[in-house]
């Protein structure tokens, strides 16, 4: 799990064109959106993409994301209990 | 043709490694790459706008453009009038790429979202509280005629008090640009041979 | 100001080659959306509403072509011949040409197309219309998102203001095509069924093709029966994000104060609004809330995305034709695919076809980038 984290962390750095934040600075229970890292709609939808592409989730519903993407925890949890890749 | 009414307020050219405001030269760099000589001009502005990064390279090259010329700006409706010959050709490649990759096909929104031209005025518009009229042009080359034709009818039908005009050309790795400001006072007269000699003046 | 009138106009649509085939279908409620069932565009079927390939190939050959032309350029060439020859004007150096679209032919951008990429640069695709007919003056090609089509309008007012033109042509059109239907779908956007403008059960986007053309004179001497005046616009944008409508429907809202202001009409005078109304969640709660901060609430309004769907660069241009029968034949047309009011804000939708005096018409468009374009045109006979 703690690997799937670290992953995550990376993974949102790079894609999410995060300019000097490092994988140190982001805390698992911090909030992605708002107050935390400041992501907003496009990265969220840009996250569902990467669900799908890296670990074969589709969300039926794009609403779903919000509760999924509050924190790295919340994310990987997700993607344990579903990932099909 | 000359319009006695308006003046060119200030000017910005970005262009081969070097950015310059109303001919001065404020900021050169001798990186090869766009990517790095724009980050390098964005952190000697000391310019702290995190969603910089997130922009495409037609927007990042006229956000800084933009940003030489408004920095001080308090004409809350300064219209923006914007031209180029590659429109968002840049990313729409990067948009086509990814969806025909024969590995899986996954079309990105923060890509997409820059397959339009004016997508980078709209990021001016964010940066500078600018909740005035965006248009833009596309032409075979730099067309100070109908830039200030068009501006002129702004600023004479007061939708506008003054315009952030000019050029802004992003293909292939090569970039180009020439913003100007016009507005009732400034440094030039506003007339299409003095905004084509310093379009030249590289 | 001079009096700027838009006359002479055209509509290629799934319905046909002219603006009456458009007009009659939706004076009888019928949707050109039919569902489409090609994997090279996107892998599940999606509705929209497609030109005919074969009509297009058949009325395009009418034309003569002495090369190939791009699909979107014959669809252009189709649209813009008509306005040519019914409007019979020669092309002296007083006459100008533009072109509206987000995209042009971005479809060469495909491994698969058989023409060079450079045909993707909008000017080359600008210089093709600008040659075929003989246009005296360079074309100029408007890009501004989806208010591109209602912009080029006002484009081509400020244009002949300033006397560069005496008339002025303008085109617009946008392919349905595997890259635009790709993007909208990682936006989320896209309804799986036809789309229900302000309708508490939509879903999102269809997105259809048109290609549509007008005249836009200072001469009353060349004018139509369904002729308008403009008579105000203004655009603002929202500065506030490059993809999300505005929450409080900022830009959209100013756009019409300004249009009316400039118009010198009140609210009241507003006889219908033809809006934007994507039938995304978040557009049409955004334009609920500038109607009502504009006192538009009122206002009989509809959207006609549920007959072509989202036409994209030409959709504003399209919807004014369409808005100019209205006021002619004193008819508003029914905003389909609507059942129940589903924005927080009240709205008053055309709910069916209905008889009303009219004159004066709003046409409002909103798009990426944060821009918003509204613009107010008078009846001419009345």
């Amino acid at each position: 799990m703690s690997e799937l984290k670290l992953e995550l962390k990376e993974k949102i750095i790079e894609q999410l064109n995060l300019e000097d934040v490092s994988v140190d600075e982001i805390a698992d229970t911090d909030p992605l959106f708002g107050e935390g890292l400041g992501l907003d709609s496009i990265d969220a939808l840009e996250l569902i993409v990467m669900l799908d592409k890296d670990y074969g989730i589709r969300l039926a519903d794009p609403k779903e994301g919000r509760k999924i993407f509050e924190s790295i925890d919340t994310m990987a949890a997700y993607i344990t209990a579903n990932r099909t890749n | 043709m000359s319009t006695p009414d308006y003046h060119i307020k200030s000017y910005c050219r970005i262009s081969n490694g070097k950015i310059s405001k109303n001919g001065e030269v404020l900021f050169s760099d001798d990186s090869e790459e766009f990517p790095a000589f724009i980050k390098a001009a964005y952190k000697h502005f000391e310019t702290d706008y995190s969603k910089f990064f997130k922009m495409d390279n037609l927007s990042k090259l006229a956000f800084i453009g933009a940003e030489v010329l408004l920095k001080d700006n308090n004409e809350e409706n300064t219209a923006l009038v914007l031209s180029n010959s590659a429109s968002s050709l840049d990313t729409d490649r990067k948009h086509q790429n990814a969806i025909s990759d024969q590995s899986g096909a996954y079309a990105s929104p923060a890509v997409f979202v820059y397959t339009l031209p004016n997508i980078c005025m709209g990021e001016i518009s964010i940066r500078h509280k600018l909740y005035s009229e965006n248009s833009f042009f596309i032409f075979a080359e730099f067309n100070p005629h109908l830039l200030s034709d068009y501006a002129n009818d702004l600023l004479e039908t007061g939708q506008a008090n003054e315009v952030l005009c000019g050029w802004v050309d992003y293909d292939k790795g090569k970039y180009d640009a020439f913003l100007y400001v016009i507005a009732k006072k400034g440094l030039l007269p506003f007339d299409t041979g003095e905004l084509t000699k310093l379009y030249r003046t590289k | 100001m001079n009096n700027i009138y838009l006359s002479h106009n055209n509509i290629v649509s799934a319905y046909g080659f002219d603006s009456a085939s458009a007009v009659d279908s939706i004076k009888n409620e019928v949707s050109g959306l039919s569902l489409v069932d090609d994997s090279k565009i996107l892998p599940n079927p999606f509705y929209s509403s497609l030109i005919p390939q074969d009509n297009l190939s058949k009325a395009f050959q009418k034309l003569n072509p002495q090369e190939d032309y791009t699909r979107l350029e014959q669809i252009l060439l189709v649209s813009l011949a008509n306005t040519l020859k019914e409007s019979g004007l020669e092309l002296t150096d007083k006459v100008g040409l533009i072109v509206s679209t987000t995209k042009g032919n971005i479809d060469v951008l495909d491994a698969d197309s058989p023409f060079d990429e450079n045909r993707a640069y909008l000017s080359e695709l600008g210089k093709k219309i600008e040659t075929f007919f003989g246009f005296k003056n360079e074309v100029i090609v408007l890009s501004n998102a989806c208010v591109s089509g209602v912009l080029a309008l006002a484009v081509a007012k400020r244009f002949i203001h300033q006397k560069r033109y005496d008339h002025v042509f303008v085109v617009a059109g946008d392919l349905v095509s595997q890259f635009i239907l790709t993007g909208f779908n990682s936006f989320q956007a896209l309804s799986e069924l036809p789309c229900r403008p302000y309708c508490k059960t939509r879903a999102g986007i269809n997105i259809g093709e048109v290609g549509c053309s007008v005249l836009v004179t200072k001469d009353e001497d060349h004018l139509v029966n369904e002729s308008v005046r403009i008579i105000g616009e203004a655009s603002c944008n929202d500065a506030n994000h490059i993809s999300g409508p505005s929450r409080t429907g900022e830009g959209l809202y100013r756009s019409v104060v300004s249009a009316m202001n400039q118009a010198n009409i009140e609210a009241e005078a507003i006889d219908y609004i033809s809006a934007h109304g994507t039938a995304t969640m978040f557009n049409d709660e955004m334009e609920a809330i500038a109607f009502n901060r504009a006192n538009l609430q009122n206002t009989p309004l509809n959207s006609l995305k549920g007959y072509f769907g989202h036409t994209l660069g030409a959709s504003g241009l399209l919807e004014t034709i369409i808005g100019m029968y209205s006021l002619h034949s004193n008819t508003l047309f029914a905003s389909l695919g609507f059942q129940e009011l589903g924005v927080s804000q009240p709205l008053n939708i055309i709910t069916e076809t209905t008889a009303k005096e009219s004159s004066i018409f709003l046409k409002t468009a909103s798009g990426f980038g944060g821009c918003n374009t509204a613009a107010i045109f008078q009846k001419v006979n009345s």
